[in-house]
C-alpha cells in the first residue's frame, strides 16, 4: 500500500539533512510501528508523507497505491487516502469541532467526486462515532481543539479518522501527553478501524502503546535512517535494554 | 476625584518570512473579485459640478423642501466653509478638490416623481434585482438550513442622489411605522424632522457631517411609535452610479418608547479608475425601553489592486440612546472603500442604557480602513461592549480607533472591550488605538486586544483532512470573525459570509 523507497530530506530553511535514505514499505491490512530516540527523522517522515512545507525532498519517492505522494498537495494526499493524527493537533478558534469534521468529509468526497453528506446523515454517523471514543455533544461544539485537554485533542484526532476512513494512517505519537485509561480509549479507537484493506504506521518513543495496538512489524529509525526491522519483539527489546544496545549493534 | 487614562498602543506587526505564497494569492484572488462593478446606463441629470449657496439652494429646491429646511443647509454650508478636513486618523490619500465633483446626480426618468413602484423605469429596477435588492414585495427566502419561515424585508433604494421607491409602505403604516425616503420626510413629516435631525449629530459636528447637512440629497426616515415592535425588518440599499459624483445620504432613525426596529444597510458601487466621494450621516434617536439593531454591509467598490479608483467613504453614524433602559447595537462587515472613516458611536444618556458595537473590517490590496467606535456613558449603571474583528491582507492597514468615556455621573458603568487584528501576509499593517477616560471611581472598563496571523499550521491541518487552501482560509477567517457574524441578522449573515469568503457549511452540532 505505502510503498517508500530511498527517501531522503533536508529542511528548507538550514539545508539540515534530516531523511538519509529511508527504505519502508506497509501492506495492506498491517500495522506497522516505527520507534526510535528523539531526533532520528520520525516526526519528519510522517510531515514529510503528508505535504506540510519546510521540507525539500532531494531523492526518492512516497508511492500511496502507485501514485506518487510527493507530486500532490495536502489536500490531495488526504483525498487519495492518507491520513496523519497529529502529535501536537491545531488549534483553529471560533470553528466549531462539528462544522470543520462535516467541512473536512465533503470536500474529500467532492475531491473523489461523491455526494456530499447530508446534514441528517452526517450527524447520525458521527454520534455513533463520537460515543465510542466517548466524545460528547458538547466536546462537537467546541472550537477544534481549542481549551482541549491532552486525552481530549488525541480522541478527536481518532475521530476525525474513523470519519474521513482513509486507506492509510499514520499516528505520530499518538500516546504522548495520555494517561493509561486515555491510551486505552485511544487504541480501542485503532483498533476498531483495524481493517484488511487498511494500513496503520504507528510511530512512538515507547512500547507501551504498542501493548495495546499489536503491531505486525517493528521498525527502529535512527539517523535518519531505519536501522532494523523485526516483528514485535523487537518493540520489547528497546523496553528493556534502551536504544543504546541496539544501535551499538547495529551502527 | 477622576482619574484619565490615555492609551495610545501601536502595534505595527511585521509577519515572519515563510508566509506561503499561493495563500496570499488565494486571498488575494478572493477579495480582486468585486461582483457589483458593473454600471447601469441611463440617462442622468447633474447640477453643475462643484460646491457654492447655489448649489445648496438647488438640492433643496429639486427636494421641494420648506424654507426652514434650506435655511439648515445654509447654516451648516457657512460652517463647512470654516472647516478643515481632519487628518488625524491612520489614513493616506491625495488631497479632495471638493470643486471637482458633483453634488447632486439623479436619473433623468425619476424626473416626474414615480407614484408606486410600477412606474419607476425599468432599467433602475433590473439594477437592484441584478444586485439581488428586492424592490418588488416579495418575501425574502432565507434560504438558510434551519430557516423554515419567510421574512419580509421592506426596502428603501437609494440610486445616486435619489430614493427610487419604498417597498411595503402600507403594510407598514397600518403598524403606524413610517419608512419612507428623507426627502418625502421633510414635506410630509415637518414637525417629526425638525424635532429630531441634526439632534444626534449637530450641523457642526465635524467637516464631512456638517459637508452632508449642507448637501445631503436623500436618504432614508424610519419613526417607530411607541410600543410598536416593527413587523419586519427595514432595509436601505445605497447605489452610487454616476461617475465623480458624492454621494450624500442622511438617515434619520427615532424609536419612541418601548418600541423595537432592526435595521440594515448595503451599498455598492460601480468600479471606476477615480475616487468617488461617500460621506453619509446616520442619526439613531432611542428613548425609554426601546431598542434599536443597526447592521451595515458596506461594499463599496475598493478600488483595483494597485489602490486606482475606489470610494472614499467618510461616514457619521451616531445613536443616542435618549431614554432609561435604552439599547443600541451597531453591527458592520466593513469589506468596501478605498478609505474608510468611520466611527459608529453610542451616546448612552438614559440611565442604565445599554450599546454594543461589533465589527468586522476586511482590508485588501491598498485599501485603508480607520474605524472603531465611541462610547460615550452619561448616565448611571450604563453598559457597553465593543467586539472589533480587523482582517489586513495585501499592502492594507487597518486601524482600529476607539474611544471609551466615563463620565462624572456614569456611575456604576461598564465596559468591555475586544480587540483582535488579523494579518495575511508580510506587507499589510494593523494597528489599535484605544482611547479610555474614566471619570469616577465606581465604574469599570475592560480591554482586551490580540494581533495573530493566519497561521501556517491552521492552513495544513485544514489541507491534511482535504481541504484545498482558499476553503481552509476561509474557515480560519470565519471563526476569526465568528462572534461578529452570528450579530448580524440571518439574511445580511449570509451575505457578509460569502463577502468574507467564507462558505458556511452549516454548524449542524
Amino acid at each position: 500500500m505505502l510503498e517508500i523507497k530511498n527517501l531522503h530530506v533536508k529542511l528548507e530553511e538550514d539545508d539540515k539533512v534530516i531523511l538519509k535514505g529511508v527504505d519502508l514499505t506497509v501492506e495492506a491490512g498491517k500495522v506497522h510501528a516505527i520507534m526510535g530516540p528523539n531526533g532520528s527523522g520520525k516526526s519528519t517522515l510522517s510531515y514529510v508523507l503528508s505535504g506540510r512545507d519546510g521540507y525539500e525532498v532531494t531523492d526518492g519517492s512516497a508511492t500511496l497505491d502507485g501514485e506518487e505522494l510527493l507530486d500532490m498537495e495536502p489536500e490531495e494526499r488526504a483525498a487519495a487516502g492518507l491520513f496523519l493524527a497529529f502529535q501536537y493537533p491545531v488549534e483553529i478558534p471560533g470553528v466549531g469541532n462539528m462544522t470543520f469534521l462535516r467541512t473536512a468529509v465533503n470536500a474529500q468526497r467532492k475531491a473523489r467526486g461523491e455526494e456530499e453528506m447530508s446534514a441528517g446523515e452526517f450527524l447520525k454517523v458521527v454520534r455513533e462515532k463520537a460515543k465510542q471514543l466517548k466524545i460528547d455533544a458538547e466536546m462537537m461544539k467546541r472550537p477544534v481543539n481549542v481549551g482541549f485537554s491532552g486525552g481530549e485533542k488525541k480522541r478527536n484526532e481518532i475521530l476525525q479518522m474513523a470519519m474521513l476512513e482513509p486507506k492509510m494512517c499514520i499516528l505520530d505519537e499518538t500516546d504522548s501527553g495520555l494517561d493509561v485509561d486515555a491510551m486505552k480509549l485511544v487504541a480501542d479507537g485503532v483498533n476498531a478501524l483495524r481493517d484488511e484493506g487498511r494500513a496503520f504506521l504507528v510511530i512512538t518513543h515507547y512500547q507501551r502503546l504498542l501493548d495495546h495496538i499489536k503491531p505486525d512489524v517493528v521498525h527502529i529509525m535512527a539517523d535518519g535512517r531505519i536501522v532494523k526491522t523485526g516483528g514485535p519483539e523487537l518493540a520489547l527489546e528497546v523496553e528493556h535494554n534502551g536504544y543504546a544496545g541496539i544501535l551499538a549493534e547495529v551502527l | 476625584m477622576g482619574n484619565v487614562v490615555e492609551l495610545d498602543v501601536e502595534d505595527q506587526i511585521e509577519v515572519r518570512e515563510g508566509v506561503d505564497r499561493e495563500t496570499i494569492e488565494t486571498v488575494q484572488a478572493m477579495a480582486g473579485k468585486y461582483k457589483h462593478g458593473w454600471e447601469t446606463e441611463i440617462e442622468t441629470e447633474y447640477a453643475p459640478k462643484g460646491l457654492n449657496e447655489d448649489i445648496v439652494r438647488l438640492i433643496s429646491d429639486k427636494n421641494g423642501e420648506p424654507e426652514w429646511m434650506l435655511e439648515w443647509r445654509l447654516a451648516a454650508y457657512r460652517r463647512w466653509l470654516t472647516m478643515e478636513e481632519p487628518r488625524w486618523a491612520m489614513l493616506n490619500y491625495p488631497e479632495i478638490d471638493y470643486q471637482d465633483q458633483y453634488y447632486y446626480a439623479k436619473p433623468k426618468s425619476m424626473g416626474a416623481k414615480p407614484k408606486s413602484l410600477d412606474e419607476v423605469d425599468p432599467k433602475l429596477l433590473a439594477t437592484y434585482e441584478k444586485l439581488g435588492i428586492p424592490l418588488k414585495e416579495q418575501m425574502l427566502l432565507a434560504g438558510v438550513e434551519g430557516a423554515d419561515e419567510p421574512r419580509k424585508v421592506a426596502v428603501d433604494a437609494v440610486f445616486d442622489s435619489v430614493s427610487v421607491g419604498t417597498t411595503f409602505k402600507e403594510e407598514l403604516k397600518k403598524a403606524g411605522v413610517i419608512f419612507c425616503a428623507i426627502s418625502e420626510a421633510i414635506r410630509e413629516y415637518p414637525e417629526l424632522v425638525k424635532k429630531y435631525l441634526g439632534s444626534v449629530v449637530p450641523q457642526s459636528d465635524n467637516f464631512f457631517a456638517t459637508l452632508n447637512s449642507a448637501v445631503f440629497s436623500d436618504g432614508s426616515f424610519v419613526y417607530i411609535p411607541e410600543g410598536v415592535r416593527c413587523p419586519m425588518e427595514l432595509s436601505t440599499y445605497f447605489r452610487i452610479n454616476a461617475e465623480n459624483t458624492g454621494q450624500f445620504e442622511r438617515t434619520l432613525i427615532v424609536a419612541e418608547k418601548g418600541s423595537y426596529v432592526s435595521y440594515l444597510e448595503g451599498c455598492t458601487a460601480p468600479k471606476r479608475d477615480t475616487h468617488q466621494l461617500h460621506a453619509a450621516v446616520v442619526e439613531i434617536v432611542i428613548l425609554e425601553d426601546a431598542e434599536v439593531k443597526y447592521s451595515t454591509v458596506q461594499n463599496w467598490y475598493p478600488g483595483d489592486e494597485e489602490g486606482k479608483g475606489g470610494i472614499y467613504n467618510f461616514v457619521t453614524k451616531r445613536a443616542d440612546c435618549r431614554g432609561a433602559r435604552s439599547k443600541v447595537m451597531w453591527t458592520q462587515v466593513e469589506t468596501g472603500s478605498a478609505i474608510t472613516w468611520k466611527y459608529p458611536s453610542c451616546i448612552l444618556r438614559g440611565d442604565d442604557s445599554q450599546g454594543e458595537f461589533y465589527s468586522i473590517a476586511i482590508a485588501n490590496n491598498a485599501q485603508q480602513a480607520d474605524t472603531g467606535t465611541k462610547m460615550i456613558h452619561l448616565g448611571k449603571n450604563t453598559k457597553s461592549r465593543i467586539v472589533s474583528k480587523g482582517i489586513s491582507a495585501g499592502r492594507a492597514q487597518n486601524t482600529y480607533r476607539g474611544l471609551v468615556t466615563m463620565h462624572p455621573k456614569a456611575t456604576n458603568s461598564r465596559n468591555y472591550t475586544q480587540c483582535d487584528s488579523l494579518l495575511i501576509g508580510d506587507k499589510c499593517g494593523a494597528h489599535t488605538v484605544p482611547y479610555i477616560e474614566v471619570k469616577n471611581n465606581s465604574s469599570r472598563v475592560e480591554h482586551e486586544a490580540t494581533t495573530s496571523k493566519v497561521d501556517d499550521d491552521q492552513l495544513f491541518y485544514c489541507r491534511s483532512r482535504g481541504m484545498d487552501e482558499e476553503e481552509a482560509v476561509a474557515l480560519v477567517v470565519n471563526g476569526f470573525c465568528k462572534e461578529v457574524l452570528q450579530a448580524l441578522p440571518m439574511e445580511f449573515a449570509m451575505e457578509a459570509q460569502s463577502l468574507v469568503a467564507i462558505s458556511l457549511e452549516g454548524s449542524v452540532g
